[in-house]
């Protein structure tokens, strides 16, 4: 039984939050119960995840994996500009759908324990509910100005949430840090959406997309295009050298960490640069930029996290890295490769946001030198936490292991170089996961008071996430995730199973995982080597990879001090006191002076006025009889 | 043939009081010409065939208006200085005789969209219709009521003695 | 008689008054053109409104709304004009400029 899904629910699925936003912040919340907005917002996403699921069986059912909604009119000039509100309802739709829903439900419900007895309740709903539509109107959105909206919306929720407490100096330097680098990318995209409309005078994706495989748009131009679209999606993303924003995050609630982590604003670019990737494809240097960007982001990043001893900042360490996966999954691989990582990351990174908050709800830290020993105390996070881990790492058969074997698969085909970087890049996740699970839950306790396992609707969710985490990188055992978006065959299930030991390549990323979690013992679980003094014979390293690169400091002290505070600003700031303000107080004199004598012909006449009115009038007549 | 006498007479008259108004040395005398002119637009307003608003005409202009102007002329002694003029006497013609020639040149340059229908013989109760019916501009009426009301109290507060 | 007639009159009667209103002293006076400057443009009102819509009586129902406006106007104005007398014992307008800096 199979009912195609009607065209007015699809819209539900993105109105449905954005309702429960509107009436959060213009009534609920004045009904002084937060309980209430709660509930409503937990509705509202769980009516769109059951939405989501309709939508994903109805697009699997449908002839070319695609459901055809007609739009609505919204600006229209004749001839000169079609832009309609419309719905894509693809395959790369409906998997994004149902990731961002599921994972802002399970957050959504972990909320309700995290964040209980806050006094910003009713505002983190009503934000939640907010970024949750319009992350899933990003989704849907079928042309780019529509899109570029949602981007914001997405951007701007994303600021109020890091900023969410608002009256601590970090947490609203940290959003305001998130808006900015994120700002520069997007004037990449917008920038690329204007050269995209004057080349082709169309912002309609399906049409971008024709055009671009037609060859009608090509060239430079669409190099170009691509790069802008790019240049948004790295900030968004996270993309280095524009991942600075993303660990200061951490300072929002954890639940927003891992919304944001996980499914809505980092999952923003990877899903721009799916979803115009017609564009990329025909650019081989756009896609170049893509691979090497990715890879270099995820070597880099995994190097920060080695030595990072805030649990969070490891693992928004290990996002940023997990995002550059993508990228280089979706530069050498495709659309398939890169989002098929994207929705199995979603559900364990999601799940090891949601682990650390718990911890940290239990310890009031978030601090690893000062936790240890919760194995015990805290058994379900432990066993979920591990899962996420194992699944990141990706050991077989857990869903990290399928998506990454595939990037590393087409890396190492199409850029052998960046392969080597990925391969690298498995070793350092494997040990720094298992470091922070080592050093978390494993010993003893350091910490101060007594920790108690989280209450069950916060570890409900996680359980959830954790089934996700296992079973999710099934899908495309068979080849079905790859066919279903449209490349790749499928096959036997059993054979894709255990055929995939057949493959040289799975057994060199296995040991190399393997090798990681190895080390990682032997320094912190069983204590063969030490840590300090590991630390002390690298020290240069060490203190480059803890203080990240120093790109803080480039940003901060170089380029925001001495290039822009002291040589630009300070320059314009010449300029500005002896040029513009010498040109402006000259010309304040001269009409002080002018107004002096004018003063004169201002006489308080009232016909005399009446008389300038008049010729005023005589002479737009007289204008537009000579020039109309 | 009638109606054409009627405005050429009327016309004429109509000018000759305008021009009065403006140039007669005595500002009570001009006062009257300015009566005398808004007769004139009564009667031009009746060729037009407008009734009701010949008859609006000679009740507001000639029996309200006009004699407040003259309280007013009486009320202030200005009879006494005469109609002066002021420095600007020639820049306001010059400009004045430049505005009329372009307005006259724009509308006869203009083709107007004139309806050959013949017009109503009695308009009270269409405009009627038109001012008080419930889709009509009753709300304007209404506001028209008001901004007569506080026309009436601002000019009580701006005159009284402190 | 046609539309551009009574235009022309109305025209005519517009810059009698506005020369009026912009080259005499006495308030007053330039009240009294300002009448005319509205009358004219009455006559110009009710004779589109005879001429291109002749059954409809728009052009004659916005005349009457400029009527009311004018009486009103010239209420306040002559209020005005006496309460400024009272004050300067003048209603010289070349003589009145508070609107001076």
């Amino acid at each position: 039984m199979q009912v195609t899904m009607p065209n007015e629910l699809v819209w539900l699925i993105f109105l449905l939050p954005l309702a429960s936003f509107i009436v959060i912040s213009f009534i609920t919340r004045l009904l002084g119960n937060p309980k209430f907005s709660g509930y409503l917002s937990i509705g509202a996403i769980l009516a769109s995840t059951c939405l989501a699921f309709w939508a994903l069986f109805s697009v699997i059912s449908s002839p070319h994996h695609e459901l055809v909604i007609p739009g609505f009119k919204w600006l229209f000039i004749d001839g000169v500009i079609d832009i309609r509100l419309g719905i894509i309802m693809d395959s790369l739709t409906a998997i994004m759908l149902l990731v961002v829903t599921i994972v802002s439900l399970m957050v959504q419900i972990y909320s309700q324990g995290y964040m209980h007895n806050d006094p910003g309740y009713h505002r983190y709903y009503a934000f939640m509910s907010l970024f949750t539509a319009s992350m899933l109107g990003l989704v849907l959105a079928d042309n780019l100005l529509m899109m570029f909206f949602f981007w914001e919306l997405v951007g701007l929720c994303s600021y109020l949430l890091i900023g969410f407490w608002f009256n601590r100096p970090a947490a609203a330097n940290a959003a305001k840090k998130a808006f900015i680098i994120t700002r520069i990318g997007d004037f990449g995209f917008l920038a690329a959406i204007l050269l995209l409309f004057s080349q082709t005078g169309t912002l309609d994706i399906a049409q971008l997309h024709g055009l671009a495989v037609a060859g009608t748009l090509g060239g430079a131009a669409l190099t170009w295009a691509a790069i802008g679209i790019f240049m948004g999606a790295a900030g968004k993303s996270a993309q280095f050298p524009l991942h600075v924003w993303l660990p200061d995050a951490m300072e929002g609630p954890t639940p927003v960490s891992a919304l944001i982590h996980a499914a809505t604003m980092v999952a923003a670019g990877i899903f721009l640069v799916a979803r115009m990737y017609p564009l990329f494809e025909h650019s081989p240097e756009a896609l170049l930029t893509v691979s090497i960007i990715g890879a270099v982001t995820a070597i880099l990043s995994a190097g920060i996290a080695l030595v990072m001893t805030d649990i969070k900042r490891v693992l928004a360490y290990s996002t940023i890295s997990q995002l550059g996966y993508m990228m280089l999954g979706l530069g050498t691989g495709g659309v398939a490769v890169g989002i098929f990582h994207l929705f199995n990351h979603a559900f364990f990174k999601a799940l090891l946001f949601l682990g650390a908050g718990s911890v940290n709800h239990a310890t009031g830290t978030f601090d690893m030198r000062r936790m240890g020993g919760l194995k015990k105390i805290m058994p379900w996070t432990y066993a979920t936490f591990l899962i996420a881990s194992l699944s990141i790492i990706g050991i077989w058969p857990l869903a990290g292991f399928w998506s990454k074997d595939e990037i590393l698969a087409s890396a190492l085909e199409n850029q052998p170089v960046l392969f080597v970087l990925a391969l690298i890049t498995v070793f350092m996740t494997a040990f720094y996961m298992f470091r922070v699970v080592f050093l978390t839950f494993g010993g003893s306790y350091r910490g101060e008071g007594k920790p108690h396992e989280s209450s069950a609707v916060m570890t409900l969710p996680m359980v959830v996430l954790a089934v996700l985490a296992i079973v999710t990188g099934l899908l495309n055992v068979s080849g079905w995730f790859g066919s279903f978006m449209g490349h790749g065959e499928t096959h036997g299930f059993i054979e894709g199973f255990f055929g995939i030991f057949s493959h040289p390549l799975t057994w060199v990323s296995l040991i190399m995982a393997g090798a990681g979690v190895l080390l990682s013992y032997a320094i912190y679980s069983a204590r063969w080597l030490s840590a300090e003094r590991i630390g002390k014979l690298f020290s240069p390293v060490y203190s480059l990879l803890s203080r990240k690169y120093l790109l803080d400091e480039l940003y901060e002290r170089i380029i925001a001090r001495k290039i822009f505070y002291e040589g630009l600003f300070s320059g314009l700031s010449f300029i500005d006191s002896h040029g513009i303000d010498g040109l402006v107080n000259g010309a304040a004199a001269s009409i002080n002076n002018a107004g002096r004598r004018a003063r004169k012909t201002h006489s308080g006449q009232l016909q005399l006025y009446g008389i300038f009115i008049i010729l005023g009038i005589t002479l737009i007549i007289l204008a537009m009889f000579i020039f109309g | 043939m009638g109606l054409e006498i009627a405005f050429w007479v009327l016309a004429t008259l109509m000018t000759a009081s305008a021009l009065a108004v403006v140039l007669l040395p005595n500002i009570f005398r001009s006062a009257l010409a300015l009566v005398v002119c808004f007769l004139a637009v009564a009667g031009i307003f009746v060729t037009l065939s407008a009734d009701f608003l010949a008859a609006v005409q000679v009740l507001i202009y000639v029996g309200a208006i006009a004699i407040l102007i003259i309280l007013s002329i009486m009320l202030t002694k200005e009879v006494q200085h005469g109609n002066l003029s002021n420095k600007l006497r020639l820049p306001s013609f010059i400009i004045c005789a430049v505005l009329l020639g372009i307005t006259i040149f724009a509308m006869l340059n203009t083709a107007w969209p004139v309806s050959a229908e013949a017009p109503l013989e009695t308009t009270t109760s269409t405009l009627a219709n038109i001012l008080f019916s419930r889709d009509g501009m009753f709300l304007l009426v209404e506001i028209g009521g008001m901004l007569l009301l506080a026309t009436i109290i601002g000019a009580i507060t701006i005159v009284r003695d402190k | 008689m046609s539309l551009e007639h009574y235009l022309v009159l109305s025209a005519v009667i517009f810059c009698i008054g506005l020369y009026g209103a912009l080259s005499k002293r006495s308030a007053v006076v330039i009240l009294m053109c300002i009448e005319l400057m509205l009358n004219a443009a009455n006559i110009a009102l009710v004779a589109f409104s005879r001429y291109i819509t002749p059954t409809l009586l728009t052009g004659q129902v916005f005349s009457i709304f400029s009527i009311l406006v004018a009486a009103a106007e010239v209420t306040i104005g002559l209020a005005i004009i006496i309460a400024i007398y009272r004050r300067h014992e003048t209603i010289d307008a070349s003589k009145i400029n508070l609107l001076k800096w």
